[in-house]
């Protein structure tokens, strides 16, 4: 029977949470490597047992681990993050250049096609890939050369936190980076450019053909449409029909459009999956209540899921990967949150159930679906 | 050849996947240094390279600290003679995550 494997990272160590395809009853394996940050972790869409695991600390800085049989065993790999050559000045909070530094990596992406090659997104921001299993890495520096003395960090720093690999063009690879934008290279990271046009943001950047400084927080795309993107922006859930060419907003009538993540449906490419925030602010759900907002419509419309989500007194956050789905019948759908549950919806978000309570605050979720 | 004995903070041992103690080698040429006692550590337990020291710079990572026989080396400069006593392998050289947090 198929199932699911749910790999959750948080700020205090990585949970593994497994079920069958009836997702009903579930098998918590935990912590590893506890005590240490682990911001993101992700399987192989290609040998699900290949796993990579983004392993930080603010004391001993960063480490990235493998697992080659889907999480039971894990070695550490390669650690080395070295920007391109010189790397460099960006812009800094007071508005002097500062020198480009490593942090952390926020996000591993593995290829859809080969397990060997893999993206990891850094801070600060910057795109690098392994083509020898996370043994060695290389910056695919021509991003930063996007005005990239203009990048300024956001609250959380300046991190690249989304990659996005298109299934019908492997030369294509959209990234976000806080607070610069959204970048696209069509020939395999060689050339980049900026994917912002009709981004807003009234007071913190008046000009609105600004090249860079956008503050995106998360991009999604369903594989069957990969030219249609679907993005929460700081403020603002936007969609693009053109592969970021031009964007428009799409957050109709959602309670806050504020907010960190966003999902596509596996099977339904226009039903968008978002998590409203009461404002960049006040990091909770409006009103005390969780509630995932799921549009059938592509955007513009969007109706409440609250069944199974506390309803009164909820003052947790989502952050932008703890959000992903399944691809079973009915779709899956998996929210983290910073009060440290995770909840699953078997049925595409119509009803949901925590699968556990009292983990250290979700940093990222992922689920990969099992034969 | 000397043997330095060092105590690893509780994650580092975790990552390395030794005991609270190792015991590295140095060279037999020169002086028994920190930064030779580093060297030798990340030489034998490469997963470590990155989490002591900058990768490039060498330099250690503002929350790492190294004391030995009582003193914080933490400042001294990686080719400062290590403490008689660490050398000869009867006090252990302990590196420990600082005090940090709230």
């Amino acid at each position: 029977m198929s199932g699911v494997r749910v790999l959750v990272g948080t700020r205090k160590g990585a949970f593994v949470l497994t079920a069958d395809g009836k997702r009903d009853r579930w098998n918590v394996c935990g912590p590893l490597f506890a005590g240490w940050e682990m911001y993101h972790l992700k399987g192989s869409p290609v040998d699900p047992n290949r796993l990579y695991a983004s392993q930080t600390s603010g004391w001993f800085g960063q480490t990235v681990q493998r697992s080659d049989d889907g999480g039971a065993t894990w070695q550490p790999i390669g650690n080395q993050f070295a920007y391109d050559g010189i790397p460099g000045t960006h812009q800094w909070y007071d508005g002097t250049q500062h020198p480009w530094e490593f942090a952390r990596v926020w996000h591993i992406e593995p290829s859809l096609t080969d397990p060997d090659t893999v993206y990891a997104g850094v801070e600060d921001a910057a795109l690098f890939r392994s083509v020898d299993a996370g043994e060695t890495w290389q910056e695919l520096s021509a991003l930063r050369g996007v005005s990239g003395h203009l990048w300024q960090p956001g609250a959380g720093g300046m991190c690249l936190h989304t990659i996005v690999l298109d299934p019908a063009d492997p030369g294509r690879i959209v990234v976000a980076i806080s607070a610069a934008g959204a970048f696209r290279t069509d020939d395999g990271g060689a050339t980049w450019r900026a994917v912002n046009h009709g981004l807003r943001s009234e007071y913190e950047l008046p000009d609105p053909k600004a090249e860079v400084g956008h503050c995106v927080h998360s991009i999604a795309m369903h594989p069957s449409r990969p030219d249609v993107l679907f993005m929460q922006k700081h403020w603002d859930v936007m969609r693009s029909d053109n592969g970021g060419g031009s964007w428009r907003e799409v957050s109709g009538n959602l309670p806050s459009d504020f907010g960190f993540p966003i999902a596509v449906h596996a099977h339904e490419p226009e039903t968008v999956y978002v998590v409203p925030i009461k404002s960049d602010s006040e990091h909770f759900p409006p009103d005390g209540k969780l509630r995932v907002y799921r549009s059938r419509t592509g955007g513009d419309e969007w109706e409440p899921l609250t069944n199974g989500l506390p309803q009164q007194d909820c003052y947790v956050n989502v952050l932008r990967d703890a959000m992903a789905v399944d691809s079973l019948d009915a779709c899956g759908v998996y929210v983290g949150t910073t009060g440290g549950q995770v909840y699953a919806s078997a049925d595409a978000g119509d009803t949901w159930t925590p699968i556990v309570r009292d983990l250290p605050a979700v940093l990222s979720v992922e689920v990969q679906t099992l034969p | 050849m000397s043997e330095v004995r060092v105590v690893l903070p509780v994650h580092l041992r975790n990552l390395a996947r030794v005991d609270r103690e190792v015991t590295v080698a140095l060279p037999i040429a020169g002086i028994a240094t920190q930064g030779a006692v580093l060297d030798a550590l990340e030489a034998a337990y490469p997963m470590l390279r990155g989490t002591l020291r900058d990768h490039a710079t060498r330099k250690r990572r503002p929350l790492v600290r190294f004391f030995a026989c009582g003193q914080d080396l933490s400042h001294e400069p990686p080719d400062a003679p290590l403490p008689a006593a660490v050398a000869g392998g009867d006090e252990p050289y302990v590196v420990i995550g600082a005090m940090a947090g709230g």
